[in-house]
Order: C-alpha cells, then sequence, then structure tokens
C-alpha cells in the first residue's frame, strides 16, 4: 500500500513541480524582462481564445490522469481481500481496544503478522475518531453505531506507529500507541499465548446469555430467523428490500431490530441497544460470521490450516473459531 | 476609444482640504449611525484587525506549545481551546469579511459609478450584527471557549464536550447573517446601479469576483446557520440528529457543514483574487488578459465551488463511489482556478511592470496560492489523501490558500487602495520590506508543515513527545511564524503612521484605470461630484498612458 501511494505521491510532485516551474519561470522571467522603462509602453493584448482552450485543456487532461491513478489506489486501499485476518476494535475516548479472533485482547497496540493481508473492523464507543498508521499510508475514521473497515498488508517486521487523527477532545494526541508486526513464528507463540479463547466462543456464551438461542434456533426455525449461514448472504426484508447480511447489518438487527426486519416474522425482537458493550456486539457478530463460515466438513480441519497462511476463500477468523464450537 | 474618453476628471491640486466622506463629520455617532458604504468600510476595518490580532496571537501560542515536542506550554484542553478560537475568529470574523466588507464595501459602489450601495442600512445592518456576533464570540471565550475545533463535530460537539458550543455557534450564526446580507447588498448593487454604459462586459474584474463571492454567501451561509440550529437542538434538547446513540447520523453533520464550509473557501479566496487582477493590471499597465476568461472563471468557481464539499470527507466513511464522484468535481475546480493563473501570467506578457508595493504582494500572492492550488492536487488524488488528510500537510495547503492567497491579497489591496482610503501615501520603503517579510516568513512557517504531513504528523496534537523526529521541523515553522508576526505588523504601524505624516495622495497616485480612480482621495461623501458615464473599456491603460493626453488637467 505504501508503495502504491508513494509511486503516486512522487508522480504528483513531478507533475505539480514542473507546472510550478513553469508559471514560476514565466512570471519572473516577464517580470524582470517587460519591467518599467522609459519610453517603452506595454503593448496591449486582448487575449486568445485558442490559448485558453489549450490552458484548459491540457491541464485537464493532466488531472484526469491523476484522478484515475487516485482513484484506483483508493479503490485497492477500500476493498479488504476476502481472506484477510479479522480484527476488531472499538475506540473510546482515549485508547484504542483490540480484539482479535483468536481471543487476544489488547489496548494501544496491534500485533500482526507480517506479510499477512489485516483487516480491521472498526467501531467507537463515543465520538468519531479515526485510526492512521502513516508508515502503510491508510486512514479511516471510526465512527459510533456503525462497523468502518480498513485493511493492510505489513511487509517488514518492525514497530510502527498509530495515531488517531480525527480530533476527538482532550487528550486527542495521546491516543496513540504501536502497530508491531511480528514474524510468523513470533506471531503464533504471541497470538496463542494466555488468551480466554476466541471471540466467536465468548460470542457464542453471551448469545445463550441474553436468550437469543430461544427464538434464533440453530435446528429448526424459531421466532427469530435461523441464523446458520446467514453471514454474507442476500437477505429479503419485510419491506420488499434486499440487504446483504454483512458486519454492518448485523450489528443493526441487535441494536435497532425494527429497522430492517427480515421478510416473514413479527416484530417481537427487542433491541439490546445500552445493553452489550460494543465489545459484545463485536463478539456477537463473529460468533454469527462463525456459524456461517462454512460446510461442517471445513470446520475440522480450520483448526490446523490457521496457522498456515489461509489461501482458500473461507476466511480465516471465521475457520479458526469454527473448531472450537464442538 | 472614442475621443471624450477621460473628460470626467478634474484633479486639482489642492491646498486647502476639500469636504470629503472622512470630515464630513465629525463624533462618535457620526461613525455609529452612518449609512456610507466608505465608513461602515473603516468601521469593519477596524473591527476585522482587532479579531486578526486576537487570532493571531491565538496562533502564535500554538507555534509556541509546538516548539518543543512534550505539551509544556499550555494543558491539553488550553491547546485544544486555543487552535479551536484560532480557526473560528480567523474564519468568521476575520478572513470572510475580510475583503468583501473591507475594500468591497468602500469599492463596489465607486467602481460600478453609485453614489453607494443599494441598501445602505442594510449595509450599517450588517456591521452591527458583526458586531454582535463579535462580542458574543469574545464573551464565550473569555468565559470558558470552545473546544471541539472550528468544525463542531458531531457527536463530540453535539454529546460529549462540555464547553460553550452554543454560544459559540449562536455569534457564529449572527455573524454569518452579516455575511448573508453583504452578499445581497452587493448582488443588487451591481445588477442596479451601474452607472449609464458600465456594461457587464466593462465591469472590473474585482466586481466579477465579488459577484461570484456574493452569491456563495447568499445560497451558503444559510445552510450553516440550520447546521447550527442543528448542533444546538441536539446539544440542548437532546434531539437525535447526529448522534447515533440518539438514532442520528453523524455523518450528516459533516455533509451538512462542509457543504457550507467549502464554499466558504471561495468566499475568501475570490475577493482576493479580484485585488489581485486589479493590481497586476495597473502595475503592468495592460488590459487584463483574456477577460472574459478571468470574469467567468470566477463564476465557474462559484459553481463548482458547491459540488465538491465531500472531498473533506474521503476517509470519514462515505461509499467509495461518492468519494469517486467528488475527487472528479473536485479537478473540475481547480481547472478555472490554473485558468485564472495562467491569465495573469500572460498580462504580464509585453507589460511595463512596476514593482510597487501592492505588485510584491500580488507577486507574492501568485506564487503562494499557485503553491496552495497545486498541492490541493494532491488531496483530491484519492489516494494520496488517505494518507495525507488529517495531517499538517492539510494544515500547508490550506493555510497556503487561505492566508498565502487571501490574506496577501487582502494586504495588497490595502496597500493599492489606501491612498483612495486615507487620502495619504504610505512609505513605499516600508511597505516593500514588509511585502518581503511576510513573503519570507510565510514559508518558512508552512513549507515545513507539508513535510510534517507526509511524514504522518496529525493535526491537532498538542504533545508530540513519542515522535521527537517532528521537531526539527516545527521548530523552523514557529521560526517563521514570529517573522510573519513582525511582517503583519509591520503594515500596521505605517498605515497608522501615515494617517498622520503621510504625503497627500492625489486623486490617483497610481494612474490606475476604473472609476475608484476618477474621484478624489478620499472620495466625497456619495462618491461622484456628477454621476459618471462610460465609454471605455475596463482597464483602458493604454489610453491612460498615452503620451498625447486628451483631456488633461485644465488647471
Amino acid at each position: 500500500m505504501a508503495s502504491r501511494v508513494d509511486a503516486l505521491y512522487i508522480f504528483l510532485l513531478i507533475v505539480t513541480g514542473m507546472m510550478a516551474l513553469l508559471v514560476f519561470t514565466l512570471v519572473i522571467f516577464f517580470a524582470a524582462r517587460f519591467r518599467q522603462r522609459s519610453g517603452v509602453s506595454a503593448e496591449q493584448i486582448e487575449g486568445s481564445t485558442p490559448l485558453e482552450i489549450v490552458w484548459s485543456t491540457i491541464p485537464f487532461l493532466v488531472f484526469m490522469v491523476i484522478f484515475a491513478w487516485g482513484a484506483v489506489v483508493y479503490f485497492k486501499a477500500r476493498t479488504p481481500p476476502t481472506d484477510a485476518t479479522e480484527v476488531y476494535v472499538v475506540a473510546k475516548q482515549w485508547m484504542w481496544k483490540v480484539e482479535h479472533a483468536e481471543g487476544q485482547r489488547e489496548i494501544n497496540e496491534l500485533h500482526v503478522p507480517v506479510e499477512r493481508d489485516v483487516k480491521l473492523i472498526m467501531t467507537s464507543q463515543d465520538v468519531i475518531h479515526s485510526f492512521y498508521i502513516p508508515a502503510f499510508r491508510i486512514k479511516q475514521d471510526v465512527l459510533p453505531g456503525r462497523y468502518t473497515v480498513e485493511w493492510f498488508r505489513a511487509t517488514k517486521p518492525g514497530v510502527y506507529h498509530l495515531f488517531c487523527t480525527q480530533y476527538c477532545g482532550t487528550q486527542h494526541s495521546g491516543m496513540i500507541g504501536n502497530i508491531v508486526v511480528m514474524e510468523p513464528a513470533q506471531y503464533e507463540a504471541w497470538i496463542n499465548g494466555g488468551s480466554t479463547g476466541p471471540l466467536s466462543a465468548t460470542g457464542e456464551k453471551i448469545f445463550a446469555e441474553l436468550g437469543c438461542v430461544t427464538c434464533h434456533r440453530s435446528d429448526v426455525q424459531g421466532r427469530g430467523p435461523n441464523l446458520q449461514g446467514v453471514f454474507g448472504k442476500p437477505v429479503q426484508l419485510e419491506d420488499g428490500r434486499t440487504v446483504t447480511a454483512d458486519e454492518n447489518y448485523l450489528r443493526e438487527c441487535i441494536l435497532d431490530p425494527g429497522a430492517k426486519r427480515v421478510k416473514g416474522f413479527q416484530p417481537i425482537m427487542p433491541t439490546f441497544q445500552g445493553l452489550v458493550t460494543e465489545e459484545q456486539v463485536n463478539a456477537l457478530v463473529a460468533y454469527i460470521k462463525s456459524i456461517s463460515a462454512a460446510k461442517p466438513g471445513a470446520k475440522t480441519n480450520a483448526g490446523a490450516a490457521a496457522p498456515r497462511n489461509p489461501g482458500e476463500d473461507n476466511i480465516q477468523a471465521q475457520a479458526q473459531p469454527g473448531s472450537q464450537v464442538q | 476609444m472614442s475621443m471624450p474618453t477621460a473628460m470626467p476628471q478634474a484633479p486639482i491640486p489642492q491646498t486647502t482640504e476639500r469636504e470629503n466622506y472622512l470630515n464630513t463629520k465629525y463624533g462618535v455617532w457620526s461613525w455609529l449611525l452612518t449609512t456610507d458604504h466608505k465608513r461602515i468600510a473603516l468601521l469593519y476595518l477596524l473591527s476585522i484587525t482587532f479579531f486578526f490580532f486576537i487570532g493571531g496571537f491565538f496562533a502564535l501560542l500554538i507555534r509556541l506549545e509546538l516548539l518543543t515536542p512534550a505539551g509544556d506550554l499550555v494543558q491539553a484542553d488550553t491547546y485544544n481551546k486555543l487552535f479551536t478560537m484560532h480557526g473560528m475568529v480567523m474564519i468568521f470574523f476575520f478572513l470572510i469579511p475580510s475583503i468583501p466588507a473591507v475594500l468591497g464595501n468602500f469599492l463596489v459602489p465607486m467602481m460600478v459609478g453609485a453614489k453607494d450601495l443599494a441598501f445602505p442600512r442594510i449595509n450599517l445592518l450588517s456591521w452591527y450584527l458583526y458586531i454582535i456576533g463579535g462580542v458574543m464570540m469574545l464573551h464565550c471565550m473569555l468565559t470558558g471557549g470552545v473546544d471541539t475545533g472550528w468544525t463542531f463535530y458531531a457527536p463530540f460537539s453535539t454529546n460529549f464536550t462540555n464547553t460553550k458550543i452554543v454560544e459559540a455557534g449562536l455569534a457564529i450564526f449572527v455573524a454569518g447573517f452579516s455575511s448573508i446580507l453583504t452578499g445581497l447588498n452587493f448582488v443588487v448593487t451591481i445588477h442596479r446601479m451601474r452607472a449609464p454604459g458600465m456594461t457587464w462586459s466593462r465591469l472590473p474584474l474585482f466586481i466579477w469576483a465579488h459577484y461570484a463571492t456574493s452569491i456563495i454567501q447568499l445560497l451558503g451561509t444559510p445552510v450553516v446557520a440550520v447546521t447550527i440550529v442543528l448542533v444546538a437542538a441536539e446539544r440542548a434538547l437532546h434531539l437525535g440528529i447526529f448522534d447515533p446513540k440518539l438514532g442520528g447520523d453523524p455523518l450528516l453533520f459533516q455533509h451538512l457543514f462542509w457543504f457550507y464550509s467549502h464554499p466558504a473557501v471561495y468566499i475568501m479566496i475570490l475577493p482576493s483574487m479580484g485585488v489581485v487582477t486589479e493590481i497586476i493590471a495597473c502595475f503592468a499597465r495592460k488590459r487584463i488578459f483574456g477577460y472574459s476568461f478571468v470574469a467567468f472563471s470566477s463564476i465557474a468557481i462559484a459553481v463548482f465551488g458547491f459540488l465538491v464539499w465531500a472531498h473533506h470527507m474521503f476517509v470519514a466513511g462515505i461509499s467509495v463511489y461518492s468519494a469517486l464522484v467528488f475527487s472528479l468535481l473536485s479537478y473540475a475546480v481547480a481547472v478555472p482556478s490554473a485558468v485564472k493563473v495562467f491569465n495573469w501570467t500572460a498580462t504580464l506578457y509585453k507589460g511595463s511592470i512596476h514593482y510597487d508595493a501592492p505588485m510584491l504582494y500580488a507577486f507574492g500572492f501568485l506564487g503562494l496560492f499557485t503553491m496552495g492550488g497545486l498541492t490541493g492536487l494532491f488531496l483530491s488524488a484519492l489516494g494520496v489523501n488517505v494518507h495525507v488528510h488529517d495531517t499538517y500537510f492539510v494544515i500547508a495547503h490550506f493555510h497556503y490558500i487561505m492566508v498565502g492567497g487571501a490574506v496577501m491579497g487582502y494586504l495588497g489591496g490595502m496597500h493599492f487602495w489606501w491612498p483612495k482610503i486615507s487620502g495619504r501615501l504610505y512609505p513605499e520603503g516600508w511597505a516593500r520590506l514588509a511585502a518581503l517579510i511576510v513573503f519570507i516568513g510565510f514559508n518558512l512557517t508552512f513549507f515545513p508543515q507539508f513535510v510534517l504531513g507526509y511524514m504522518g504528523m496529525p493535526r491537532r496534537y498538542y504533545d508530540y513527545s513519542h515522535m521527537p523526529e517532528f521537531q526539527v521541523l516545527n521548530v523552523l515553522s514557529t521560526a517563521g511564524a514570529t517573522v510573519l508576526g513582525v511582517g503583519y505588523l509591520l503594515p500596521m504601524a505605517y498605515f497608522l503612521w501615515s494617517m498622520r505624516y503621510g504625503k497627500p495622495a492625489s486623486d490617483n497616485p497610481w494612474n490606475a484605470a476604473g472609476l475608484e480612480w476618477k474621484t478624489a482621495s478620499p472620495p466625497p461623501t456619495f462618491n461622484f461630484e456628477e454621476e459618471p458615464e462610460v465609454t471605455w473599456e475596463a482597464y483602458n491603460y493604454e489610453e491612460l498612458d498615452a503620451p498625447h493626453k486628451e483631456g488633461v488637467p485644465v488647471a
């Protein structure tokens, strides 16, 4: 990512440098060459439409090249690979709370393996923050009430700055941290050390504790939709629309169940707004994703697959918890 | 080109002082109840200068804090209030009124050949609204201030901070009406009060720029007023508008806010472009190259300026596709700005260029505005924006436009028209020195911030002790700010000095084109002894410089 942004940046430096040089040279040259001299008066020139067209069109074409290039870089930065390792981030005044699918939690630090795509699923508990890693040239605002996503692939082990770049109050400049990029072996040791169990298992527990299971049954169709396999699939709504059951949809259904009700179900689900923390919502979402992950066959060897770099289309974060469900 | 063109002018060397707008009446009430656009312009001049130095003082404290990485000069909350107040004061109480309310107020009626603005009392009302807003802002600052940044982002502003949001919002709300009324007055004056013969294509480009500005003021300012009311409603009444916890949408705030606040940038820069156009024409002794392209580029900027607001939101969580549209449109608005720069440059070609102080400011404007514009191309490039958004790169960029561009133009205009305003000449040597100091100080302050931004230093950080690598550039920047401060104090000193000791100015010391130079310096209350009739094109420098001057003074 960094090199893609830098390439465009250098291109911009060259192009704008040339434009600036052109304008400054002409201004300085004209100012010197045509300075006032007695007996020589200015020569009146009306203007020239062809010239105007030329110096409107050429910059415009150059701008379009910059635009297209910038758009391509942006598009890549905004589209996380489907097999990326998923990490949940909760921002609050003034700290970053990070939860890995494997259950590791950290504050103001994010440990990631080198050469693996990492997707951050982020939300805020209070105001707007922004998750910025200058070295990776990525930044994304983190909003309350919804998930936003960014992703990166670190190429060199090391420790990098993490900044909050959306002003968020008194300790805004203290809302900083470190991105620790580790060699895969080191990372495996770190991720498996002393965790409380995978996030999806926590989610399953909450799912049972809150009584979700009584309506959202996994064997038969209960009073609420069966959630097996629902993640990532289109859902028919009562009002006729169809939405994709992504993270934001699941989140909204938990906190505001009436907003996008599934076709054929009664509006009987209470809201859990205020009853569950952001972390618990993340765990629930991770759980629902895990039961949508794959066919039963894939689940069993998923645990073994996790340490390797998963090249399959199944998301590694989903595969991992799958082994825990049994 | 007709023969009697230079006729209306009747400059007579004076020994006894003529009656003019300054000496016609004396006393506080003759000023506070005046409906003379020139006197109101001076009232504005005093008030915005006051706010400029308040805002500048805040800037100085900000730069001093950033001299060292640790947050050791002021506390975090104080720092947050400082940059918030710096932004609010400079934008709403200095930059937005600066050129329109001072130079525009003074010159628009004269340039179109009118006795006054269309609604002189509304003009006075606009100043009072500005003062009421300003007093409210001062009161707000003295009793605690605000710490949201001038952008008021919700839900921080609506449900989290416990500073004086509603009061600051109301101050801006009231001052906003002053801006709307000024815009309204200009639009009506330019449409309805032009002197006989002053066709649209003969208008000075200063007028075109103010026309475009006024349209933005009229159409944009109500939106920010509405936004402020919504913030106040959510804050005071807990109506769910922006805060998701109450069922609102925080991005809605950003859309509404930038729908005004992006065009507001053009409220600040367009008048400055108008000033620079007048100065370049005068000191190159030439008609502006491509008059109609420069005129219509102002309108194009005003129109496109309303369609690019979401380029402040590329990382805010808007969809990829809307980001693409707004990036594309941002490049569209860059074209008319580029056209202006090329036309100014071409105007210099085969001119007879004088290096008087106003022209030095215009050169400074050209350099700094070009830099600001070109770095805007970086920010509109989506991929790069993700990296530099909300870093010092953005700070440097918009200061190049709004301080490098707008304030340079404002100072250039103040020098250019000072003889007309005051009837006195300022000391030329000092003025050239000040122009140089401002240019050097400005670049020293803000150029390092581009580098800081690309290195990743976020804006609105009062403490960067974990990133000591940022210090060297911050020290440079602070050093530059002190130089810049000197550069800004100098003109104030010698302008004041000149009011008493300056040499009396002739009616047209620059031998400049334009109706405002065809009346006395300072002008009489109703601007012209008799209604002018315009028979010449704008920027008729060829006639003014012709060796055989028809209609030379009789005396």
